[in-house]
């Protein structure tokens, strides 16, 4: 089943063209990797996808991005972006207490009940992993968590809110090869509820965890696959390059 | 040669650093030489919570409580008003105003901070006196409350450029966390910028405070002057501020009454280092 699609996209920040006419399907319960160098767009593409993007100013777009077939621009934005979560490159937590950064985003819902917001918090840090590692802890300060810690916290907090589709930007890049390792097991584990978008810098990432992969490249997307293909037996010689390691 | 042009140029930089310490140190201590003999004379709480202040009686009454309340029922009224118009301004100035419009209503609070008091005190006393006069059927219009108003007018510049700075240095990703998990625009401001503001945002508050509690002009032309322990903020006020300027010029040099102005100009001294020292406490835990 087809998730989320894009068609035509097109996205000018001012005069700059950073996506050009891309076309997507994300399927449903799988994880696409999303590659390509810096400035290819990517990160772009991905805050696309929640109309993140239009907090900035004169950032224009163009053609379509539907969820479950209804133009995103239909949904009311903040319904839309709890249906589509977003983890962010560096761990954001909130200036407040682990609880409460959990808790935070089933508050804006309008959940009050103690009870009900207590397992949501708890579901939620277990997804994210960390269940284990706070819970006697939960009324500290969020900032007193390691990076890898806050990130899955930030993971948490997100599916806390209860989203279909999560959007990874570059989850990893400031952690270590162990915390990474844990980040990258709780997305294995979510896609099978949740479906996942992943933007990664880092290529052999993109060959663990992701079902399917798409290059970008200078705002286009060069090629669109399975994992396996993209990285074996490539249709776009930039591709190939690009995974190889020739540049990028 | 060079060296020595260092030497020179160091020294003399550091002549300038310590130049503002010492004026301070020194104005400090003349005021604590002129004031303290009042301290003596009179006694310390007797001076600070006497009742009365009729310095030109026979024996002179120098209890500044009467001052002391009305500097604080001005300074209090003008928090109450400008502390939530002037945070409001900030949130809509750094949050939700259009690009334009942000920049005219900067420019208008600019210009608002650069008008002198004695020009707003003199447009309070044909403006706002009669209103308050008519609008609350008093038997004058030189209160408390006249006096509030017209310093909110004053603490508002330094609060909303305070407050709106330290809404623009909470970190744009905390924003952007909370919008992604769905929050509203009004939410994300009440839940996170505001508590990740407010340790900026309470300096604000103190300094818009500190300016208040030091204005005299605006309020000497505006609140009456009657050195009365004021029941109600409808009635005229005398400030400390006020005191000092009204009664310096016809006190006679070595009086008691004139040692009592100096001493009231430490109370001042006291209490605004004391608000600064706070705002910067505030803006150092932001850091």
């Amino acid at each position: 089943m087809v998730k989320l699609e894009t068609h035509d996209l097109n996205i000018w920040f001012g005069p700059a063209h950073v996506i050009k006419q891309v076309n997507v399907e994300i399927q449903a319960n799988e994880i696409l990797s999303v590659i390509g160098p810096s400035n290819s767009g990517k990160t772009t593409f991905l805050r696309t996808l929640n109309r993140l993007n239009d907090l900035s100013a004169n950032y224009k777009i163009s053609g379509k991005v539907e969820l479950e077939r209804k133009d995103i621009y239909a949904f009311d934005v903040e319904l839309l972006r709890r249906k589509i979560g977003m983890v962010f490159a560096l761990p954001l937590p909130l200036p407040l207490s682990i609880f409460e950064n959990v808790a935070y985003g089933v508050r804006v819902t309008g959940i009050k009940n103690k009870k009900k917001l207590n397992e949501k918090v708890e579901s939620a840090l277990r997804q994210g992993y960390l269940w284990e590692e706070v819970k006697d802890r939960l009324d500290e300060s969020a900032f007193k968590l390691s990076g890898g810690q806050q990130q899955r916290l930030c993971i948490a907090r997100t599916l806390a809110v209860e989203p279909e589709i999560v959007l990874f930007d570059e989850p990893c890049s400031g952690l270590d090869p162990i915390s990474t390792a844990k980040v990258e097991d709780a997305m294995v584990e979510l896609k099978k509820k949740y479906t996942i978008v992943l933007v990664t810098n880092n290529v052999k990432q993109a060959a663990r965890v992701g079902d399917r992969t798409a290059f970008f490249l200078s705002g286009e997307l060069i090629e669109i696959d399975k994992t396996d293909r993209i990285f074996t037996a490539p249709r776009d010689k930039r591709t190939d390059g690009y995974v190889r390691g020739k540049f990028g | 040669m060079r060296k020595v042009k260092e030497f020179i140029i160091e020294k003399l930089i550091l002549l300038c650093g310590l130049a503002s310490i010492l004026f301070v140190t020194l104005i400090f201590l003349f005021l604590l030489k002129e004031g303290i003999e009042v301290f003596k004379s009179v006694g310390f709480f007797k001076f600070l919570f006497g009742k009365s202040w009729y310095p030109i009686s026979e024996p002179p009454q120098l209890g500044i409580l009467p001052l002391i309340l009305g500097s604080l029922l001005v300074t209090i009224g003008a928090a109450v008003i400008s502390i939530p118009i002037g945070i409001g301004c900030a949130i809509y100035i750094a949050e939700i105003a259009p690009q334009k419009l942000k920049e005219i209503l900067k420019a208008g609070i600019e210009l608002l901070a650069a008008i002198p008091s004695v020009v707003l005190g003199f447009i309070g006393m044909v403006t706002l006196v009669p209103l308050v006069k008519s609008v609350f059927h008093l038997p004058t219009g030189l209160t408390a409350l006249s006096g509030a108003i017209m310093l909110a007018f004053m603490a508002m510049p330094t609060i909303v450029s305070i407050a709106e700075d330290a809404f623009y240095s909470v970190p744009k990703t905390y924003k952007e966390g909370a919008l992604a998990l769905g929050a509203t625009h009004w939410q994300t401001i009440w839940r996170v910028l505001l508590p990740a503001a407010s340790s900026g945002i309470l300096a604000a508050v103190m300094l818009g405070i500190g300016r208040v509690i030091g204005e005299t002009m605006a309020v000497m032309m505006i609140t009456g002057n009657a050195a009365v322990i004021p029941h109600s903020i409808f009635v005229p006020v005398r400030t400390l501020t006020a005191t000092i300027a009204a009664e310096m010029g016809e006190a006679v040099v070595g009086s008691e009454h004139y040692f009592a102005l100096f001493a009231i100009g430490i109370v001042l001294f006291v209490i605004s280092f004391a608000i600064n020292v706070t705002a910067d406490l505030f803006l150092h835990k932001r850091q």
